[in-house]
């Protein structure tokens, strides 16, 4: 049997020869949803940022429902979302995302997962994709999560949580650090 | 009913996140343990793209502009396939590479090699019910990078591939045989095993040859299988 091909680094050049036609936009105006804008930030292990980094999202749309045929939840699929983002980060490594908030979705043993959104981070120097999730902080559902709950150190949980911008409703900071003290929480799939 | 997983990776066969040849990593490498994600619907499901996120030419990145390009024109084709060697239909392939003088059209690359004008090194294509994909390009050329002294990238084409679900996503580079500047490589040297690094060498093929035109290479490519196939039933609604 075949085994998957070896991963490699995404290096410095993606974007300018590969635009992705969308980029951060991720819902359109008929899109069913609360709105929300993520500002994210991708840092190295000494916080300097990361300006050739590449971030994919995945999120289910405003009922749950991911736009994909295995999921057959009771949410309905919204034709004005497909839930995939891909963004650049800048010179001073940060993106914007402007999506909707994703609803809950069932995890194993269909216990309710909190809204979250799985997060792909490439960049020149990262060989194999960094996979991590992003949630809500404050959300009520996060202390029930069953994937929040893998992760033993209590204090390590808030790397991957937006955090509200204290100014402005519906916008959300979210940093990605790739090393450091304050190491970002990332998952093996 | 929980969603049949794909299979984990398996052990030995992925270079480490922290590999100092490769200078880069040393500050972008995760030192905690990562914690294994079990695959709920969140990971088995992704992003399926149709041909509307295609261009015209998007597979023939000789075509994409006024002129040929310089260099030498090759076919790349080959097949996006599974773990269980089911062929993976219907998903997007993007290919970005320098041109035949080794210069990426980016603006960050000001390196002193020259700029195609009728090159831009992007492609993408969408596989068909066998899996199959096929690209026209240049043969990319070598370039300088700053990690260690005399350091040159072999001439590789970089791949970024979807498949069916958000675990199945896998980016890579495709080198060619024979290429002396391989074994001098930190990045293709970080694969672990012998046969691992062979999967990444596109094969000279005569039948993908064409005539008066160019060269083909064969590349095939392998996205994590699952344990089972998903229940009909999954499907019918
Ligand atoms: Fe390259």
């Amino acid at each position: 049997m075949p085994i998957e091909s070896v991963w490699a680094t995404v290096g410095p050049f993606f974007h300018a020869v590969l635009p992705w036609k969308d980029g951060g936009i991720m819902a359109r105006p008929e899109t069913k949803g609360e709105r929300i804008t993520i500002i994210g930030r991708v840092l190295d292990a000494e916080e300097k940022p990361i300006d050739d980094a590449m971030v994919e999202l995945w999120q289910a749309n405003a009922a749950g429902r991911y736009n994909h045929p295995e999921d057959s939840q009771s949410g309905e699929i919204d034709p004005f979302f497909q839930g995939f983002g891909r963004v650049a980060a800048d010179a001073q490594g940060c993106f914007t995302v402007k999506t909707i908030k994703p609803g809950p979705v069932r995890g194993l043993g269909n216990a309710w997962q909190a809204p979250h959104i799985e997060i792909s981070v490439f960049a020149r120097g990262v060989l194999k994709r960094l996979v991590t999730r992003l949630y809500f902080e404050g959300e009520p559902a996060n202390e029930q999560d069953p994937v929040l709950a893998l992760i033993d150190d209590k204090e390590r949980r808030k790397t991957i949580m937006a955090t509200p911008d204290p100014k402005e409703d519906g916008r959300w900071h979210f940093t990605l650090r790739l090393g450091g003290p304050q190491e970002t929480v990332f998952f093996d799939v | 009913m929980d969603p049949i997983p794909y299979r984990r990776e398996t052990p030995g066969t992925q270079p480490p996140a922290l590999w100092p040849d490769y200078r880069s990593t040393v500050l972008r490498s995760p030192r905690k343990p990562l914690i294994a994600l079990p695959h709920s619907l969140s990971e088995v499901t992704g992003p399926i793209f149709g041909h509307d996120r295609l261009q015209p030419n998007d597979a023939d990145l000789t075509s994409q502009h006024k002129e040929r390009p310089i260099g030498d024109r090759m076919i790349v084709a080959g097949r996006v396939i599974d773990e269980n060697e089911r062929p993976v239909a219907g998903t997007l392939v993007e290919i970005w590479q320098a041109n035949s003088a080794g210069r990426y059209f980016h603006p960050r690359d000001s390196r002193d090699a020259p700029l195609d004008s009728n090159f831009t090194g992007g492609g993408r294509t969408i596989t068909d019910e066998e899996g199959r994909y096929r690209f026209i390009t240049v043969k990319p050329g070598y370039y300088p990078w700053g990690n260690h002294p005399n350091a040159w990238r072999p001439a590789h084409i970089h791949f970024s591939v979807f498949g069916p679900s958000f675990v199945t996503r896998l980016i890579c580079q495709m080198y060619f045989e024979d290429d002396p500047m391989l074994r001098y490589d930190p990045i293709y040297m970080s694969v672990p095993s012998d046969a691992g690094r062979k999967q990444l060498l596109a094969k000279f093929d005569y039948e993908l040859t064409v005539p008066g035109f160019g060269l083909g290479y064969r590349f095939d490519i392998v996205l994590r299988g699952r344990n089972a196939t998903p229940p009909e039933a999954d499907h019918a609604h």
